[in-house]
């Protein structure tokens, strides 16, 4: 986890510090990827945020403890940056006991309330409007903090993201609209989706601060995040559009048939992971070796999230019944206990 | 065409081509319908046949796609709304509960609203608590719309084409644990009319009354007890929920005195639930047995795929409940 207001941190180790959770990102979804080939993981709807490294790391870096932020089912790289363990995600993906819900949720609802991740989602557009209640948590109780809703560019097609923005623009509340623009809704490319792609546009009509960065530099995104999220703590809400593009298929069973392989290669010269690389050789703050060792100890941990995941247990069955409520209210009766109850007989 | 071997997803898409090709006004819409060819491959390759203005991808706007299928019902077209699933019905149900379904009756008969809503639901996938859910009651509660569940290749077809002949709105909702089912399909035969229940299997023991995926699961479950039980199940295959068909189920439970209703959806106030009232009050003279429902946990549906699979009945614990009854 990064802290990038943390003084200690000196502007060249930042880069360095953005590039090597970066490389975490993209190595944990590339083992996600790995799980699901060899069938360990809990269905196959893993939407990997490989390109999308640059968001995930240049926002998180710029959170502080007690922040809150929801996610969009694109959302393994945002929580892994903002601390998660990726051991304990991986066994969510692989829908174990000791993953972050206990197999409940999947790689669509991994939350972590001790992080402030109020919850990723899979209902596109879902997890916005729970940010202008955080928000209005945050100003009530006086707590400082930020909340932060991530989303694709597809959400900007639901209508609650509007009903939201205004709100927290009525209400001046400590909020940060994130839209991680990778091109794509699925098979569709935004400018099917809109006729006016120009999406930060949307939310200034409504009042917020808002801009659109290339996602190809973090420091470029994590300058437009500090500034703009600086202005949310102080009560002007914002709204970020980071362009990007999506490397691979929407999820982890599609081929992208829809887009050409010209299309592709160029997509993927936008990556977040090369660029900081190759600045921090060229300016010689690194060298190539010292990066291909931080490289290794990063397969070697990721390599572990999966033989952990593997190892671990399935949830007991008993569990099916337990967190429908709070602790300590009843459970809801099994449809077997039931009939039993209602068929005995003397 | 007569008979023809094909599955659950291509006999639905051959419904929705052959009545495009017969009406002009049929159009579809909805998320990834196009280009994509649906997230589940029921609409692919529809829109290289019949066109960008026919095969209409939209953005992600659940709640304006469901409305301005019910606009364009009104104005002439038939529209065929896809949701990609059926959770997000939630975020429909005001054009779905208080447009759609209010219409006709609240303008005084004046135009009804001939659209479908095509959707699917169910477990099966490991999708997670919102992909994975069965919401058929939610439809079934609100009066003015009508509800289609096809639990066989032939129904795909035929439930489908008979859909997109009706004077008001229908849900119409697959299982994604169907579509790649084999069947054989006959174009050419009569099908069981709109609203038809269907007797799939006969038995004088008891009598098992499904629908969707479960139709199947209750089959399986029949077979079960005839083989280690010699117990004889009746098993019925609703096809719409509304319109409801008792009049195939009454004299079936009169005769065999027990009845059992089987569905994925939550269990309490569900479809079930329903059907288990019906019978009861319809039926009770004849009862020896209170009408057992067995439905969804009522609970949401885990990922983990173990937790998943025993949120919803199985053949074995149909079978199980049976023998309880009969015991
Ligand atoms: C309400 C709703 N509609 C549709 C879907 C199906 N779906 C899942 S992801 C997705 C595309 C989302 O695109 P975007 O918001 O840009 O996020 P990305 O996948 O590109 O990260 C769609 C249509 C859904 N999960 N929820
Ligand atoms: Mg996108």
């Amino acid at each position: 986890m990064i802290d990038a207001n943390n003084e200690a941190a000196g502007k060249n180790s930042l880069l360095a510090d953005f590039y090597r959770e970066m490389r975490r990102v993209r190595t944990f979804e590339e083992r996600v990827g790995e799980l699901f080939v060899r069938g360990q993981s809990a269905g196959s709807m893993l939407h990997l945020s490989i390109g999308e490294e640059s968001a995930a790391v240049g926002i998180c870096a710029n959170m502080r403890d007690g922040d809150t932020f929801t996610t969009h089912h694109r959302g393994h790289g945002i929580f892994l940056a903002r601390g998660a363990d990726p051991a304990r995600m991986m066994a969510e993906i692989a829908g174990k006991e000791a993953g972050y819900c206990h197999g409940k949720g999947g790689s669509m609802h991994i939350a972590d309330m001790g992080l402030g991740h109020l919850g990723a989602n899979a209902i596109v557009g879902g997890g916005i409007p729970a940010v202008v209640g955080a928000g209005l948590a945050a100003r009530n109780r006086k707590t400082n903090a930020v909340s932060f809703a991530f989303f694709g560019d597809g959400a900007t097609g639901q209508g609650i993201l509007y009903e939201s923005m205004n709100m927290a623009a009525l209400w001046k509340l400590p909020v940060m609209f994130v839209c991680i623009n990778n091109q794509y809704g699925m098979g569709t490319r935004i400018d099917q989706a809109t006729a006016n792609p120009n999406l930060h546009e949307r939310a200034e009509a409504f009042g917020l601060a808002a801009r659109t960065v290339d996602g190809l530099d973090v420091e470029d995104v994590n300058e437009a995040a500090a500034e703009l999220i600086a202005g949310a703590r102080a009560g002007q809400p914002a709204f970020l559009v980071i362009d990007c593009y999506r490397f691979f298929g929407h999820a982890r069973k599609d081929k992208s048939p829809y887009r050409d392989e010209t299309e592709e290669a160029e997509g993927r010269l936008k990556d977040p992971v090369i660029r900081a690389r190759d600045k921090l050789i060229s300016s010689g703050m690194m060298s190539e070796a010292d990066l291909d060792a931080w490289d290794a100890e990063i397969a070697t941990e990721m390599d572990a999230t999966i033989d952990f995941s593997i190892a671990e247990k399935e949830p007991q069955l008993s569990s099916m019944y337990r967190d429908v409520y709070a602790p300590g209210e009843p459970e809801p009766e099994p449809v077997r206990t039931r009939l039993e109850r209602v068929l005995a007989r003397e | 065409m007569a008979k023809i071997e094909t599955t659950y997803r291509d006999a639905l898409r051959l419904a929705l081509t052959e009545a495009m090709q017969a009406d002009d006004n049929v159009i579809i819409m909805g998320e990834e319908v196009g280009r994509y060819g649906g997230a589940y491959g029921v609409t692919k390759g529809l829109i290289d046949e019949f066109g960008e203005d026919r095969v209409i991808d939209t953005p992600i706007s659940e709640a304006a796609i469901v409305g301005a299928a019910v606009g364009a019902g009104m104005a002439g077209l038939r529209p065929v709304a896809e949701l990609m699933y059926v959770d997000f019905i939630g975020m429909t149900m005001d054009q779905l509960a208080n447009q759609a379904a209010k219409i006709r009756y609240m303008f005084g008969g004046q135009i009804g609203v001939p659209m479908v809503l095509r959707t699917q639901g169910g477990t099966g996938r490991s999708a997670g608590a919102q992909h994975s859910q069965s919401l058929e009651a939610y439809v079934m509660h609100t009066p003015g719309l009508r509800l289609a569940m096809p639990s066989t290749v032939d129904d795909a077809y035929h439930l489908l084409r008979q859909a997109l002949k009706q004077p008001d709105p229908v849900v119409f909702i697959e299982h994604k644990g169907l579509y790649t089912m084999k069947g054989t399909l006959d174009t050419d035969a009569e099908p069981a009319g709109w609203g038809k229940a269907r007797v799939m299997r006969e038995g004088a023991d008891i009598v098992i009354v499904s629908y969707s995926r479960q139709l199947h699961h209750a089959l399986a479950a029949a077979e079960i007890l005839a083989r280690e039980n010699g117990i004889q199940a009746a098993v019925i295959d609703l096809r719409t929920l509304n319109p409801l068909d008792f009049d195939t189920i009454r004299p079936l439970v009169e005769q065999a005195g027990r009845a059992m209703v089987v569905s994925e959806g939550a269990m309490t106030s569900g479809v079930a639930a329903e059907l288990a009232a019906r019978i009861t009050e319809e039926c009770f003279d004849f009862l020896e047995d209170p009408v057992v429902r067995v439905a969804g946990e009522d609970i949401p549906i885990s990922v983990s795929p173990l937790l998943e699979k025993h949120s919803v009945p199985t053949p074995e614990f149909i079978s199980d409940a049976v023998r309880m009854m009969l015991k």
